[in-house]
């Protein structure tokens, strides 16, 4: 092989490997959002937990989800607007793990999770006084009774009432 | 050489396009100077910033329910507690907590945020300087 030849044979070699690296990252990024609207989305957890427990997106119907985000300026009571960028990200992870079926995908118009049918039904032995303990503080506070609701856990085996 | 520019040119667009880089690391000092430069265009006679004044501001409510510390703590130092949930919320003082002030973005979007639920307004650059002078004053 001549010294042309090698040159050519290089510059290939190193081009290819730009390009590869180049589209490489470009599908990273891609696969990373992909998977991240499987289980968890890390736009979603920062958002949605800044407040409050990021409540998983099976909790409410995608209708219910696409009203909540387009008016999270006035979020019960407070401005939790975020830029279109994360509002694009959340409301694709949002619809694609909403609610579905019969119970959990059914649309009663209401945004506040502790208002739906089956929020209600699987809390109804829950005695009232264990809502107005302070620890509690407010139904939507999961934690107080679900330790492990930061992680998606809602097993009834690990409730725990505080008294 | 032109080849080997052209090939560190993609290479260089590649690494940008990484999303760790992207947002920009900065310091509660830095964030300070442009709040500092904003506040000089937008108020007429501005004449710097006041931790004394920032207190005040942080303390008092404003025509509504809430301060800044109803839910951040009068000792901003330690954890606050959101008002409404309950959550506890990391201690907003840079001593205390060394990742505060330092995304822009982040702090554009809270002080946003904030100021609509306690002020049912914008901060104008001057009340965000003065609260963030206060905030830095804070020891740990």
């Amino acid at each position: 092989m001549n010294n042309a030849n090698k040159r050519k044979l290089f510059d290939s070699i190193v081009w290819s490997a730009s390009l590869l690296f180049a589209f490489g990252l470009l599908i990273s990024e891609a696969s990373a959002e992909s998977t991240g609207f499987s289980a968890t989305n890390k736009t979603w957890s920062t958002e949605c937990g800044s407040c409050h427990l990021a409540y998983p997106p099976d909790m409410l119907p995608a209708p219910a989800w696409r009203r909540m985000l387009s008016g999270l300026d006035q979020h019960f009571g407070t401005d939790a607007s975020v830029d279109a960028r994360a509002a694009a990200e959340i409301g694709a992870f949002l619809e694609r793990n909403a609610g579905q079926g019969r119970k959990r995908g059914s649309d009663s118009g209401t945004l506040r999770i502790t208002e739906t049918r089956w929020f209600v039904r699987k809390h109804d032995e829950v005695p009232t006084t264990a809502w107005k303990n302070p620890r509690v503080k407010t139904p939507a506070n999961c934690g107080a009774c679900h330790s492990a609701a930061e992680r998606g856990d809602f097993d009834e085996d690990a409730v725990r009432i505080p008294r | 050489m032109q080849r080997f520019k052209s090939m560190a040119a993609i290479l260089l667009a590649g690494l940008l396009a990484l999303p760790g880089l992207q947002a920009a690391a900065a310091t509660p000092a830095e964030i300070q100077k442009s709040l500092e430069s904003a506040a000089r265009t937008s108020t007429p006679g501005f004449s710097g910033f006041s931790a004394e004044r920032g207190q005040r501001f942080f303390s008092s409510t404003h025509g509504s329910d809430w301060s800044c510390a109803s839910c951040h703590t009068s000792v901003p130092a330690q954890p606050g507690k959101h008002v409404k949930t309950g959550k506890v919320i990391a201690p907003m003082a840079p001593t205390a907590n060394p990742q505060r002030f330092t995304d822009a973005a982040k702090v554009e979007k809270w002080f946003k945020r904030n100021c609509n639920d306690v002020l049912g307004r914008v901060c104008t650059a001057q009340e965000q300087g003065d609260v963030l002078a206060y905030l830095m004053s804070v020891a740990k």
